[in-house]
């Protein structure tokens, strides 16, 4: 079997963006030496890589923080959108209640209820991650779904020829069906998660030693510390980057068994 | 042919509930061991006519019966029978052997009958080496051939086709033919198949039923009586040619009746 996607080849794929971010940071850190721009309005690229190298201890134990509320977050958001598509899959009727609440969750903006939730729930750190799960459980909800509806009609006119049970119809069938609908799902999930946390983070401001990436964003942002600001930054983005390979690399290794190489699903 | 009769359509008729009359009220009855062929284009309810054999669909009025012999020993929840789709419709995610164990596993068979069965099934369709592969790793014809596979796998008493080779190329489907007439020969299990092509309808069967559209009807019950096994000099014989010219003009009236 041939590969239908012509390969442009390993340098393209990986090549061509490292030579781009090289290009702007080199642009970047020219620029800012050239115009003499102070650090306190845009620091140089090696500014914000030796403050990450000097604040490490503070910015990594907040990246950990908040990383660690992501994965809670989706890991959780995982388990309860799962069984959530499970339940609407049961009945039509069952789907048509619940779902709209389904989409309320989704549309409603999280920073609007992050303070109730922050209220309600007395531990921070359990409402922060309330919070991500809010953001991240609507697309694992959604595509696992549709994945668990989205069966081959004569696949399943064979098993009620063979006479299947519900069970085995779910356990033969959909689930093996809904596997690459879900891991779509949780690839757009896990970087919610990850801005789930960081927004919750902003509204409840907490700091201390519970502080995360989030919080000193914050305060580098009041105390004009923007080197420190930016660092901290890179160090969200590279986390929702790591998150995102991740969650590809993962469906590869459980998709590649079964799926054409091209299958648009599997990155 | 004085065998047994396996089923019976009594007047069985299906509309749609949008009021398309998909078929009139047919009667056919398939006898033990036939291999029953469907003939006719395209919307003249072939297949809806398969469905409501295999139980996938309703019929509207009418009854079928499942008469004597192997079948009423088993009753009709026993029946075994197989069904083979117009595509392979194989899970994409299972190897070889675990799609054509599939009705095996469905039906609880303990895994060492089953095993030796997948291996019987798998011989029969010449694809024993390929047990371990996926089925994206098939050719078209060969991924029909873990289908029909399956299909067989149970021993059915009753075989159901609908179009299974429609969608392959000339040169792949006669050869497919072919195998399925051995096992046919081999096997004699009853066989309900589904085409619009003349020629193989006269290659493999041993009755055509000619059907016509708007309402899906029967309008003729051919016997084609040439001695089983058929080679392939069957197909550029004066008798095959002969069936294939009745056929022809069966099929034409029903298509001009229809324009009128």
């Amino acid at each position: 079997m041939a590969l239908r996607e012509d390969n442009p080849g390993r340098w393209l794929r990986y090549g061509a963006p490292v030579l781009i971010a090289a290009l702007f940071l080199a642009l970047w850190q020219g620029a800012v030496v050239f115009w003499e721009v102070p650090p306190w309005l845009v620091p140089s690229p090696l500014l914000v890589l030796e403050t990450l190298v000097i604040d490490r201890e503070l910015l990594f134990r907040s990246l950990g923080v908040t990383l660690g509320i992501a994965l809670a977050a989706l890991a959780i958001a995982t388990v309860l959108g799962v069984l959530a598509a499970l339940l609407f899959v049961q009945s039509r009727w069952i789907e048509m209640s619940l779902f709209p609440y389904a989409v309320l969750l989704q549309v409603t903006p999280i920073v609007a209820i992050a303070p109730l939730i922050i209220i309600w729930v007395r531990d921070v750190q359990v409402a922060l991650v309330v919070c991500a799960v809010v953001v991240a459980i609507f697309p694992i909800i959604s595509n696992t779904t549709l994945g668990l509806r989205s069966v081959d009609p004569g696949l399943l006119a064979l098993f009620r020829l063979c006479r299947a049970n519900r069970w085995q119809e779910l356990t033969r069938l959909r689930i093996p069906s809904a596997l690459p609908f879900f891991f779509g799902g949780l690839r757009i999930a896990s970087g919610l998660a990850l801005i789930g946390a960081v927004v919750a983070e902003f509204v409840a401001g907490t700091g201390g030693a519970s502080a995360g990436l989030a919080y000193q964003i914050l305060l580098a942002g009041f105390q004009l510390n923007i080197p420190r600001l930016f660092a901290a930054l890179v160090l969200i983005a590279g986390a929702g980057v790591g998150l995102f390979a991740t969650t590809i690399w993962a469906s590869g290794r459980a998709l590649a068994r079964w799926h054409a190489p091209d299958s648009p699903v599997r990155g | 042919m004085d065998r047994a009769p396996v089923l019976s359509l009594e007047a069985v008729a299906k509309t749609y509930a949008s009021g398309t009359h998909a078929l009139a009220p047919n009667d056919l009855t398939l006898h033990s061991g036939e291999f029953l062929t469907l003939l006719g284009p395209s919307g003249c309810g072939k297949s809806t006519l398969l469905h409501i054999v295999a139980g996938l669909a309703p019929a509207s009025s009418g009854e079928v019966r499942w008469w004597g012999g192997d079948f009423g020993a088993t009753g009709s929840d026993g029946r075994r029978i197989g069904y083979v789709f117009q595509s392979p419709t194989l899970m994409p995610w299972a190897r070889v052997e675990e799609n054509v164990r599939l009705p095996l596993d469905l039906a609880g068979v303990a895994k060492p009958e089953a095993k030796r069965s997948v291996g019987e099934a798998l011989e029969l369709v010449g694809l024993s080496e390929f047990a371990r592969h996926y089925p994206r790793e098939l050719s078209g014809g060969m991924q029909m051939r873990v289908s029909i596979a399956r299909a067989l796998v149970t021993q059915p008493d009753l075989l159901l086709m609908d179009e299974p080779f429609g969608a392959l190329d000339d040169f792949t489907r006669q050869r497919l033919d072919s195998e399925l007439l051995s096992l046919w020969s081999a096997r004699r299990f009853s066989v309900v198949f589904v085409t619009h092509n003349i020629y193989e309808a006269v290659f493999l069967s041993t009755r055509v039923a000619v059907m016509a559209a708007r309402p899906g009807r029967i309008l003729a019950d051919i016997a084609i009586e040439e001695p089983h096994p058929r080679g392939e000099a069957f197909r550029v014989s004066t008798a095959f040619a002969g069936y294939c010219q009745r056929l022809t003009g069966l099929v034409a009236a029903a298509g001009a009746r229809e324009l009128r």
